[in-house]
């Protein structure tokens, strides 16, 4: 780092600070979701990033009918978009539970490799429905741009607006955890399911609606992933195995761990990636998480759950 | 005799099993395929290996693994790095800026062969690396996973991340790795042309005889007091452990038996394909080597070998035929085995097929019939009478 100024130094952090936020709004999205079905029913679903996938075309559908019926409206479709991701993979994700995994909540490892198997179907699926190639909606005028903050840091305004989402969707999740009752029975269940079932929780009941619920965040991670990058069949995959990490190096069940996690992961990578090449961050930032949580398997931040 | 008999071959059924296997393999196929599918075989059975060792760590010990693809690469990175070397000697690359090392170090601007290279120009050293490397590298990760207890998906999921950050590592030190092309173009063995017809054929009947000799270990594994006790870890460990035994310690112990017979089946697929690549290491390559496992019967040794032949002849066929159709079919598979088939073909075999041919052979079935049709005879006299 000799050959930088520590003004340099300072506003390189802050660029590359920033594009890490985007990264960590997109983990942290991605991650919420799987954490809490992790964390209550224990499954892993491998084909969350496939869920994410559903909520970047859908976004990406409504702003081509928008264009096509109503282009007047474009500035305003994104909003709309977002609830659309959210219900589109919410109502996948509540098939998917009662077709699927509600019959393999006795073999977790079974439902990794069922779910993987969804993420084939759901990613040929993509493919063949929107075909191979990337595709991007048209984005509203005012997400696009920059925010110059001082002569060498720019701040873009699509980060700023992914992570103003991120902090709405992640205060909502806490909201409906900790102070709705529903999210009492989430919590209840999570930490003793038989007792739970037996003072008449309809435990089925609300493994199902977490289910759809977490995918339908992956859904509107998948709205807010499309005004930084494209989105493809293999996109979702390629999110999965980070998400996994962050989920598994927060702590299981634990809103805090998560957001620390998704935040230490993002911005190692990111700072990383401008000094050493992209492939040595990414292997540095996970090795590092490989070596800690096999020092504390727990992860950062655990609550005690009766297995 | 009794003892290969019995704990070897698992009795007469079991005896039955290899011998249709072994038929198969050693005489089937090599006299009824040409040599490009009979390679295409010898490719397949590579990946048995794989399969095998799921059947140990995962079927029996319950401890699911979605790394098998790096023991695999190791293995086979392993054997490609020796047969580089050979194939990079000063006077066939002599063109390059630095004669005597591999091409793609010389386009990547190394003039040194770098030190962990080196010791790959013995074969006995690439032996020996085969079977340690991969053993000691599971070794590091089981001691540190399964002396925490960490198991189940947690395991899983950081098996998974070890994949994913080998694969990066590859790809990204092109110099040292060859990168995504992988290190290609490899020709001789000890100046033993390993591309000819011969050759290939003498690679196929090596691969087939070190598969059954690894389907044999397994089955003295399983057999052994050893065994027992992997079965009794995998449905109660708390009791397993409360009887006194280190529990962590078996783990680790199979998981590098697998680690080393993965490895050998990469260093077998590098012989008979030519080259390695970082395509084989990754994570989707580990998870198919999952459903291989899974698809031949997950507590089954040789079901894991015909699981691995048949999913592999499905996706070559389909993807030449149907591209569009194999990811839905294979997605299909690994929901619909999971569902409702957890033992796989060998599953159905137990329950189904034995009791078809045991109806054959003892002439039950002409005793049904007979039955069925005097019955039906009975009836039509009495609608008659009436």
């Amino acid at each position: 780092m000799g050959e930088y100024t520590s003004q340099e130094l300072i506003s390189i952090f802050a660029m590359q600070g920033f594009a890490g936020i985007s990264l960590f709004s997109v983990l942290l999205l991605m991650a919420l979701g799987l954490a809490i079905i992790f964390g209550q029913m224990g499954v892993i679903n491998m084909a969350h990033g496939e869920f994410m996938a559903v909520g970047a075309y859908t976004t990406y559908i409504l702003s081509v009918a928008c264009e096509e019926y109503v282009p007047g409206f474009l500035p305003y479709y994104f909003v709309f978009a977002i609830i659309a991701s959210f219900i589109v993979a919410g109502f996948l994700g509540y098939l998917a539970e009662y077709a699927l995994i509600r019959h393999l909540y006795k073999r977790p490892l079974d439902t990794l490799l069922a779910t993987w198997g969804l993420s084939l179907i759901m990613q040929q699926a993509f493919r063949s429905i929107f075909g191979a190639r990337e595709v991007s909606p048209i984005l509203p005028d005012w997400i696009i741009g920059a925010y110059h903050a001082t002569e060498t840091i720019d701040i873009p305004i699509n980060g700023l607006f992914v992570l103003g989402l991120t902090v709405v969707i992640t205060l909502g999740v806490y909201l409906l955890m900790f102070k709705s009752n529903w999210g009492l029975r989430v919590r209840a269940i999570t930490q003793n399911r038989i007792m739970s079932g037996a003072v008449g929780i309809n435990t089925k009941m609300v493994d199902r609606l977490t289910f759809a619920l977490g995918c339908g965040i992956a859904g509107v991670a998948g709205a807010a992933f499309t005004t930084i990058a494209s989105t493809g069949p293999t996109t979702g995959s390629a999110y999965i195995v980070d998400t996994f990490m962050v989920v598994v190096f927060g702590g299981a069940a634990s809103l805090f761990g998560t957001i620390a996690s998704a935040f230490t992961i993002a911005q190692a990578q990111s700072i990383l990636e401008f000094f050493i090449s992209g492939s040595i961050a990414k292997v540095i930032t996970l090795l590092t998480i490989v070596v800690i949580l096999m020092m504390r398997p727990e992860g950062l931040f655990s609550i005690k759950v009766r297995k | 005799m009794n003892f290969v008999y019995d704990r070897l071959l698992g009795g007469k059924n079991g005896a039955i099993g290899v011998a249709i296997l072994a038929a198969l393999i050693f005489i089937v196929l090599p006299l009824s395929l040409d040599l490009f599918r009979l390679n295409l075989v010898g490719k397949y059975l590579t990946y048995a290996f794989a399969a095998v060792s799921l059947v140990l760590l995962w079927g029996y010990g319950g401890i699911l693994s979605l790394g098998q693809g790096v023991f695999f690469g190791l293995g086979g990175y392993c054997m490609a790095m020796f047969l580089k070397l050979e194939s990079s000697d000063p006077i066939s690359t002599k063109i390059q800026s630095t004669p005597g090392i591999p091409d793609f170090m010389d386009w990547n601007q190394i003039t040194q062969l770098p030190l962990f290279w080196q010791p790959f120009n013995s074969f006995g050293f690439t032996l020996l690396a085969v079977v340690l490397v991969p053993s000691i590298f599971a070794l590091i990760i089981g001691f540190s996973m399964f002396k925490r207890r960490v198991g189940g998906v947690y395991f899983a999921i950081i098996t998974q991340a070890i994949a994913l950050i080998l694969t990066v590592l590859i790809v990204g030190q092109q110099g040292y790795t060859g990168g995504i092309n992988g290190i290609t173009d490899l020709r001789t063995l000890h100046g033993w042309d390993i591309r000819e017809d011969s050759a290939k054929y003498i690679l196929y009947f090596i691969n087939a005889i070190l598969l059954f000799t690894v389907v044999f270990i397994g089955r003295y594994i399983l057999t052994s007091k050893f065994g027992r006790l992997l079965l009794a870890m995998r449905d109660k460990e708390d009791r397993v452990r409360f009887s006194g035994y280190d529990v962590a310690n078996f783990k680790i112990f199979i998981f590098c038996v697998s680690a080393v017979i993965s490895s050998i089946g990469g260093a077998m697929f590098t012989l008979q394909v030519g080259f390695m690549s970082p395509s084989f290491v990754g994570i989707v390559p580990s998870i198919e080597m999952v459903i291989f496992a899974a698809v031949g019967g997950r507590m089954s040794l040789i079901g894991a070998i015909y699981g691995t032949l048949l999913v592999n002849f499905g996706k070559t066929t389909f993807s030449e035929s149907f591209p569009e159709l194999w990811l839905f079919l294979m997605g299909g598979l690994f929901i619909g085995v999971v569902m409702f088939f957890p033992n796989g073909l060998a599953g159905i075999w137990e329950k189904h097929g034995k009791k078809m041919v045991a109806c054959i052979s003892r002439l039950q079935c002409y005793n049904v019939a007979k039955t069925l049709i005097e019955n039906w005879r009975a009836t039509r006299l009495n609608t008659a009478e009436k």
